[in-house]
């Protein structure tokens, strides 16, 4: 579905990301794990378009996406749920997710896709008329991911979303990705929390100083003795 | 007498902003009983010049300027927060477009020839300015009113060795009735811009661009878009407002004073409103009106010490002020909303 190859992206004179290829296939869900620094945000915003990469190549469905603007790669069907839930805080919960269909493709249905959101997070359903910013952090991790399902996404990009939530509540965030690739919908996972995420991914890249450092089935990274020692403290 | 007539104008408008906030709202009751109104006094805006004496309708043309130059600016800037100090110089484009094809052309056309190269003066001035943020932005447009003024200066010394122009009048009824007419079509365009997904967009780039932009939003073409559709309203009420004057120079057709007011105004009525700004140009234009011909040196110092106090004590303005003391009274049904 998704493959990206040989990505080098700089900040202005920073080289960041050095060659990176990954290939994210249809129904998958693929994480992304790596320190703080190792490149994570930077290698999605590049996918999602916020970055350009300096060379290499990004293909979506067959299409070529590196170097289009961030709108035009969320009308092929890419959605990016970003770090920080970054969520318009002095809209109301509706309003929110209504302007997470704003491309046409989704602006049309987007009472049915309300519908289906509201389903799989009712929370979100009571509190509809409420400004965002007046959520708990549990609540606006559920927005944000809801924001980014209004597209109608083929593939979604969520960028930590367990950051800053209570244990219980981490638990709950990594179901409803379980259930979202039930729904059909692939999944690129960023992740710090790596032992969780290796138990919900298919697979797994392991992102070291901006390089790809190892990229395997979840269950052979768990045994591999250099995740173990650097990301799992055993 | 005569004032009783404005005010009773002014109430009309009013009301008007606050039928557009209305219709905006989901669940609607009574209908029939606010539309009505709303012809009403859309009928008596529009019948001034019939019965109401020459000095009212000067009056409201002028009142109604004001208006027209606060609720555009609040079309872009206040959902999207980009504090623009450019409506002077668009109502200065409308103003001189007056000058050079008014004794040619018949008003209407010379209006909308106002509001179009203002438009073009926006779309360019949004293509290469809405990428900065914050203070660069806000003294990018202020510089814009500056540099127009200067060119044109220089422009009329060099070459026509001239300083500032003549202009054509018009009458008095007329330049109300095109200035009303202008103020109906922003009315409709704000209701139409607001109820589309455009209006929503605009709110929330305002509050986060990035996120904005992850949504599918195209940011700078719909911050281009709607800056320059606030700006013809601008260049339209200058060119008609022009054939009000008989003489003008590049230094009274872009006072910076035009940019500042309208600021002033939308912040004193409250910007989360339709109606809001509607209200802070009425009064505040009323206010100036009266205060500069009775007391003219105080009326510039006045405005300045209203400024500080509306910031400090009502952050949302008059209707912020007016939803406060509600909630005061219905306290026991608090509503986080």
């Amino acid at each position: 579905m998704l493959e990206v190859s040989n990505i080098s992206t700089f900040y202005g004179q920073i080289q960041v990301l050095w060659d990176i290829c990954f290939k994210i296939s249809d129904g998958e869900i693929l994480a992304l794990i790596g320190a703080n620094g190792a490149g994570k945000t930077t290698l999605l915003n590049t996918i999602s378009g916020v970055l350009r990469p300096n060379s290499g190549t990004i293909t979506f469905l067959g299409q070529r996406i590196d170097g289009l603007a961030p709108h035009a790669i969320v009308e092929l069907g890419i959605s990016h749920i970003p770090e920080g839930r970054k969520l318009f805080s002095d809209m109301s919960v509706q309003e929110n997710l209504e302007m997470g269909a704003y491309i046409d493709r989704a602006w049309k249905h987007r009472r049915e896709t309300l519908e289906k959101v509201f389903e799989f997070f009712p929370r979100l359903k009571e509190r509809a008329g409420q400004l965002a910013r007046t959520l708990s952090g549990g609540e606006q991790q559920m927005l944000a991911m809801g924001r980014g399902l209004m597209s109608r996404p083929k593939l979604c990009i969520i960028d930590e979303p367990s950051n800053g939530l209570a244990p219980k509540l981490v638990q709950e965030v990594f179901q409803i990705i379980k259930s979202l690739r039930e729904q059909g919908i692939t999944i690129l996972l960023i992740e710090q929390n790596v032992r969780q995420t290796l138990e919900v991914a298919d697979r797994a890249c392991v992102l070291e100083n901006g390089r790809m450092a190892l990229e395997g089935c979840c269950e052979d990274l768990l045994k591999s003795d250099h995740v173990r020692k650097a990301y799992l403290g055993l | 007498m005569e004032d009783l007539m404005v005010i009773i104008n002014l109430l009309a408008l009013v009301y008007l902003g606050w039928f557009v906030d209305w219709t905006l709202k989901q669940n609607k009751s009574k209908i029939w009983l606010f539309s009505g109104l709303a012809l009403i006094m859309l009928a008596i805006l529009s019948t001034l010049p019939n019965y109401g004496p020459t000095y009212s309708y000067i009056m409201m043309s002028g009142i109604l300027m004001y208006l027209i130059l606060t609720v555009s600016w609040t079309l872009f800037s206040g959902p999207t927060g980009y504090i623009s100090l450019a409506p002077a110089a668009f109502f200065g484009v409308g103003i001189y477009t007056s000058a050079i094809l008014g004794k040619d052309f018949p008003v209407l056309v010379v209006v909308i020839f106002g509001g179009l190269l203002s438009v073009v003066l926006a779309a360019i001035v949004g293509a290469l300015t809405l990428r900065l943020k914050g203070i660069y932005f806000i003294v990018f447009t202020f510089g814009l009113v500056l540099l127009i003024s200067s060119v044109l200066l220089w422009y009329e010394i060099r070459f026509t060795g001239t300083r500032g122009r003549f202009i054509t009048t018009a009458n008095n009824d007329l330049i109300y009735y095109v200035m009303l007419g202008i103020t109906v079509l922003m009315f409709i365009t704000s209701y139409f811009l607001k109820r589309s997904k455009y209006g929503l967009a605009l709110q929330s780039i305002g509050q986060n661009e990035e996120a904005a932009a992850h949504m599918g939003i195209n940011v700078t073409a719909v911050k281009i878009a709607v800056f320059s559709i606030s700006a013809i309203f601008m260049g339209m009420a200058g060119a008609i407002m022009a054939m009000k004057w008989i003489y003008l120079d590049p230094y009274s057709a872009f006072d910076p004073f035009r940019s500042f007011l309208p600021v002033l105004m939308a912040i004193f009525g409250g910007m989360k409103q339709f109606y809001g700004p509607v209200l802070g140009a009425v009064i505040l234009a009323f206010l100036e009106e009266k205060l500069l011909t009775e007391f003219p040196y105080y009326y510039k110092l006045s405005f300045g010490i209203v400024l500080i106090l509306v910031i400090i004590y009502l952050p949302d303005g008059l209707v912020g002020l007016g939803q406060k003391v509600r909630a005061w009274f219905s306290r026991g049904k608090i509503a986080l909303t």
